[in-house]
């Protein structure tokens, strides 16, 4: 059986159907599959495959059945049989959140483990965020320190046991233990009762998780919340939250039923949630937000804490202002002096930083949009055709850094990394490549970067391929979001080319400008762009990604006559000095963008202060905005233009209209609703007359603005009663997070072409 | 174009512009400059050679333009490798169709330059192209110089521990440029650093012999040199964001221009690398000196992230001061 079998408790399973159904054999890990020799009769046997297709374990996912007769052989009942060298990645998979039996055991009064907050089992617990090296067993994970006793060692090896083979296994008699901190001194008493005690009245606590510190307070608590944000200099970015069970979330937002499931699975994500009018949470939680960010507790710590407290707490990731989350004990200490109150800390080291996940459901269907704890690492097949492939190593983009590695048909894309502009992320980046390549033993036969010469990871990559003599492949930028799109769905090498809408922020094109709203004719080793969004410059480069109204004076200048553009739009901002270095080119790159343009009408809405403060603030508040607007209220139209096989969708007509509408004094949710409507049209329609015109047989929807659920519903509305297939993300992330995936499929095709 | 043809309109030009500019005395010219390699002997052990072009626009600046920058720029380059200036060359490539005017301002320039830092023009040439065959005026001009003995100056001898220092305000000359070719409505007028740093050189190695680089910061500004430097020399460079000295006015048009002071070209800044031991004196000389009033440490050698320049950020981060590749690309998706 082949699959994610490895690692998810699959051989004590097989044992346990085995001795149920009285089927006698072995069961072993063979390289990246689980072997079986089975003998019963033959009834017995169909009873035996159809169970374990049936019954598997919840982590595991069976990939490919193989069934051969076999000779007789000796056996004596079923047994598991020692792990078989070569076995290198076996258990090297996503930590899991805490499973319902390790809950009940927890709260069961009489039980060994009655609240102890490291209980787990072969369906739960850390993983990744433990495994220090190979071949994985407790030995080469930061539980190494701890010596099983003697009850525990006898659960470990008891194949009966929901325990078996679980390596991080421990009990209050041997394994971790909970110490709260208050200014260095160790509180007495039950450390959960205390931070609990604390928590609730009013104390901000950093608290250690599966892969990075929290930091933690009364979400109800607007003093709490606010001195948190003073103190973490985070004045406006929204807090994420935990929430105890379904009766406090339903108090909090509205939930679907498919959120609800996303929220309990083995990876309990960070969900963004619709907030409920009145819901009761601090004002500065996330201050004019309509999505929250909510997960549930994941550990046994965070169970009994959540039990505790019993209200909403911030949970958000423990780090100074715009750094990476920390995650080792002593940098918590260091680092959050000042920030935090105290910290709720254990002695299992964490052996790499795995921020949370983050995901949402958006056209019917869970999107990742930050793959961290919980989903990595956790390789994806690739379509069949790349069976043969060579190996790759991607390294991604810039922001939201991951790097992608594949072999034999499966692609592995790392956990999210972080920003490469920051050092700390640079540092994770190199542990990431080699520690990757260590825990699935993977040799590269060529790397793939991204063409901008200025992303560190292209410059890493270019050395790296010189310096083991590998081939260095460049793939444009949306060829790869698109690719990741076309690979993550299925669509093979000779399935033919699609029309890839590439809705992003900002990457390099083919012709040196930015791009980042395209419509592209795909396969996997080529694009070419047939259409986009008319260019516009960016004055002052990526000053123009922070601060919206530079954007909107370059779109509204190409747009409106300047009598029209109302002035007040840039009161008290160097607007004169802005068009005079658009007049004479002076670091004025140009443009094609959609996220550029989303932030433009945001700032046309007065959604946008004149300087950011995080990523995605203005098009979060745009998009936030139409989806607040009831019914429907028509589209903005957007001009096309061809000029030699390139069409220009041209935005003036949209600017005139919003423009007039505003001054007509129509409400700004109506404006951002049509402005949705018009973007998502003008790019269905550019794509489905290309599609037409060189006989694409699917659409492949991809970038970071695909993340925004209005524009993707109204272009899921309206491209899919052609029938074509649509290709959109969801497991990996459609932003620069997705990134690598696409780019490992771009440079395996172009191999296998060779 | 008559006057490219080198006939007596030819002879007109360089008589009326450059010799009446560059020289005083009326003896008859020669084809080249020759030198007595005594004295030269008697100021150092080692000569120093360099050649460098200047296309410019404007050709006009707050605080020089292009003469001044040829002249400054080639003995900078000069004094960098702990050379002292002996005399400079200069060849003129003009475009048909500027005025002479023009040319005679560019050439009192350089000579009023030269002669205040007392390295003589001694040698030209000049040629006039037709109409679009360049940009106005381009001026190459190359020095000679002489290495004081001991010195011992590069770019691969920083070790961990030394301490890095520039002479004063940063970004100064790029601003200027780019204010003088946008007029940019900024209020604050940003003048160029343009100026020879030979004599500010001389009170340097007077006061650390043992100084191991030096590096003026002209394209690509600080952090091109400190990366270069990290990479030739095998060392991490780290900086305080908060000892960068840079004017206000500076900081704020490179914040609406979205550039970074650090990569803004300098043309009277040097970039020198100290021993710790000395650095001190270092420091006091490069002050008594009137162009190193505001020289500062901005940072200092060590072991760690060799090829890396880190910066400490004002908000105690670090980033990486990267070399780019080409002009500064959008980055952000
Ligand atoms: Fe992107
Ligand atoms: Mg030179
Ligand atoms: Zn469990
Ligand atoms: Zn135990």
């Amino acid at each position: 059986m082949r699959g994610l079998v490895q690692g998810v408790g699959f051989r004590p399973f097989v044992w346990r159907l085995a001795r149920r159904l009285g089927v006698e054999g072995k069961v072993s890990n063979v390289g990246d599959a689980v072997s079986i020799h089975a003998a019963a009769p033959p009834e017995v046997l169909e009873a035996f495959a159809l169970a374990l297709a049936e019954e598997a374990p919840p982590l595991a996912r069976v990939e490919t059945v193989e069934r051969t007769p076999s000779r007789p052989f000796r056996c004596d009942g079923f047994t598991i049989a020692a792990s078989a060298p070569g076995t290198v990645s076996a258990g090297v998979v996503p930590d899991i959140a805490t499973c319902p039996a390790c809950l009940a055991e927890i709260r069961d009064p009489v039980a060994r483990r009655h609240r102890y907050a490291f209980t787990n089992c072969t369906d739960c617990g850390p993983r990744f965020s433990i495994v220090e090296g190979l071949p994985y067993d407790r030995a080469t994970t930061t539980m190494r320190g701890f010596h099983l006793c003697r009850e525990c060692q006898r659960d470990y090896g008891d194949p009966a046991d929901r325990r078996f083979h679980a390596q991080p296994i421990a009990c209050p008699a041997c394994g971790p233990r909970l110490a709260l901190e208050l200014g260095g001194a160790r509180v007495p008493g039950d450390p959960l009762a205390e931070a609990a005690g604390r928590l609730t009245a009013g104390a901000i606590l950093a608290i250690k998780g599966i892969g990075g510190f929290h930091i933690a307070c009364d979400a109800t608590n607007e003093a709490a919340v606010a001195e948190l944000r003073r103190r973490k200099c985070r004045p406006v970015k929204p807090l994420a939250l935990m929430v105890r069970d379904r009766a406090m979330l339903d108090q909090l937002c509205a939930v679907e039923p498919a959120e609800w499931e996303a929220l309990c699975g083995p990876s309990a994500p960070i969900l963004l949630l619709c907030r409920r009018d009145g819901a009761m949470l601090a004002p500065s939680l996330a201050p004019g937000n309509a999505l929250l960010g909510v997960m549930l507790p994941y550990t046994p710590l965070q169970h009994l804490l959540m039990e505790a407290v019993d209200r909403p707490l911030v949970m958000t990731s423990a780090n100074r202002s715009g750094e990476p989350q920390i995650y080792r004990d002593e940098e918590a200490r260091e680092g959050l002096e000042g920030i935090v109150d105290g910290v709720l800390g254990h002695d299992r080291p964490i052996a790499r930083r795995l921020d949370d996940s983050v995901a949402r459901v958006a056209a019917g269907a869970l999107r990742v949009m930050r793959r961290g704890r919980g989903l990595a690492p956790a390789p994806r097949p690739l379509p069949p055709s790349f069976s043969s492939a060579p190996a790759v190593l991607a390294l991604g983009g810039e922001l939201k850094s991951a790097i992608c590695l594949s072999t034999a048909g499966r692609a592995l894309l790392s956990h999210h990394l972080g920003d490469l502009d920051e050092l700390t992320t640079q540092d994770a980046f190199e542990t990431a490549i080699a520690d990757y390549a260590a825990l699935f033993d993977h040799r590269p036969e060529a790397i793939a970067v991204d063409l901008h010469p200025d992303y560190r990871a292209s410059r890493r990559g270019a050395g790296l391929a010189a310096e083991r003599g590998l081939p260095l492949i460049g793939v444009q930028h949306h060829h790869a979001h698109i690719a990741a799109a076309m690979a993550e769905n299925g669509w093979a090498v000779d399935a033919g080319p699609v029309i890839g809408i590439a809705l992003d922020g900002l990457g390099l094109g083919e012709d040196g400008t930015a791009w980042g709203a395209e419509i592209l004719l795909c396969d996997y080793t080529h694009s070419r762009r047939l259409a986009r969004l008319r260019s516009i410059p960016l004055a002052g480069g990526d000053v123009a990604s922070r601060e919206p109204w530079r954007v909107l004076l370059a779109h509204l200048d190409a747009s409106l006559p300047p009598g029209e553009i109302p002035p007040a739009l840039f009161d008290g901002l160097p607007a004169a000095t802005l068009r005079a270095m658009i007049a004479r080119g002076i670091n004025v790159p140009l443009a094609s963008s959609a996220g550029r343009l989303f932030d433009a009408m945001a700032a046309l809405l007065g959604l946008a202060p004149p300087r950011l403060s995080f990523e995605g603030e203005a098009a979060m508040a745009l998009e936030a905005l139409a989806a607040s607007a009831p019914g429907t209220h028509g589209f903005y139209a957007f001009g096309v233009v061809a000029e030699n096989g390139l069409a220009t969708i041209d935005p003036a007509p949209m600017w005139r209209a919003a423009v007039a509408d505003l001054g007509a004094g129509q409400p700004r949710a109506v404006i951002a609703a049509r402005f949705h409507a018009g973007v998502a049209r003008a790019f269905a329609d550019a794509a489905l007359a290309a599609a037409a015109e060189y006989g694409a047989r699917a659409l492949a929807l991809s970038g970071g603005v695909m993340q925004n659920a209005v524009l993707l519903d109204h272009l899921v509305a309206r491209l899919a009663p052609t029938g074509l297939p649509l290709l959109i993300p969801a497991e990996v992330p459609a932003n620069d997070g997705g990134l690598a995936f696409g780019q490992v499929a771009v440079a395996a095709a172009r191999l296998m072409q060779r | 174009l008559a006057h490219g043809g080198g006939g007596s309109a030819m002879r007109d030009l360089i008589e009326g512009v450059f010799i009446a500019a560059f020289t005083d005395s009326d003896a008859p010219l020669e084809d080249q400059a020759c030198f007595d390699l005594a004295a030269l002997a008697a100021v150092g052990d080692r000569l120093a050679f360099t050649t460098d072009s200047f296309v410019v626009d404007p050709l006009f600046f707050p605080g020089g333009d292009i003469g001044t920058l040829a002249v400054c720029g080639t003995i900078n380059d000069i004094a960098m490798g702990g050379a002292h200036p002996v005399a400079l060359s200069c060849a003129m490539i003009v475009e048909e169709g500027l005025p002479v005017e023009i040319l005679r301002r560019v050439a009192a320039s350089m000579a009023e330059t030269a002669r205040a830092a007392g390295v003589p023009i001694v040698t030209g040439d000049t040629k006039v192209v037709a109409r679009g065959a360049c940009d106005k005026l381009f001026v190459t001009t190359t020095g000679i110089g002489v290495v004081r003995a001991g010195a011992h100056i590069g770019i691969g001898r920083a070790r961990p521990g030394d301490i890095v220092l520039v002479n004063g305000l940063l970004g100064d000359h790029g601003a200027a440029i780019l204010s003088a070719r946008g007029d940019l409505a900024l209020d604050s007028a940003i003048e160029s650093d343009c100026a020879p740093l030979h004599g500010l050189v001389g009170v340097l190695l007077d006061a650390a012999p043992g100084t191991r680089s030096l590096r003026d910061a002209t394209r690509g500004g600080v952090a091109a040199v400190l990366n270069e430097l990290a990479e030739a020399s095998g060392v991490g460079v780290r900086l305080r964001e908060l000892d960068l000295p840079v004017r206000p006015e500076v900081v704020g048009f490179c914040e609406i221009l979205g550039l970074d002071p650090l990569y803004l070209a300098n043309e009277g800044k040097l970039v020198a690398v100290v021993p710790p031991e000395e650095a001190e004196a270092a420091l006091a000389a490069l002050r008594a000196h009137p162009l190193g009033r505001e020289a500062r440490a901005i940072g200092r050698i060590v072991e760690t992230r060799p090829g890396r320049v880190v910066m400490e950020t004002r908000f105690g981060g670090e980033r990486i001061v990267d070399m780019l590749v080409g002009d500064q690309l959008p980055r952000i998706c």
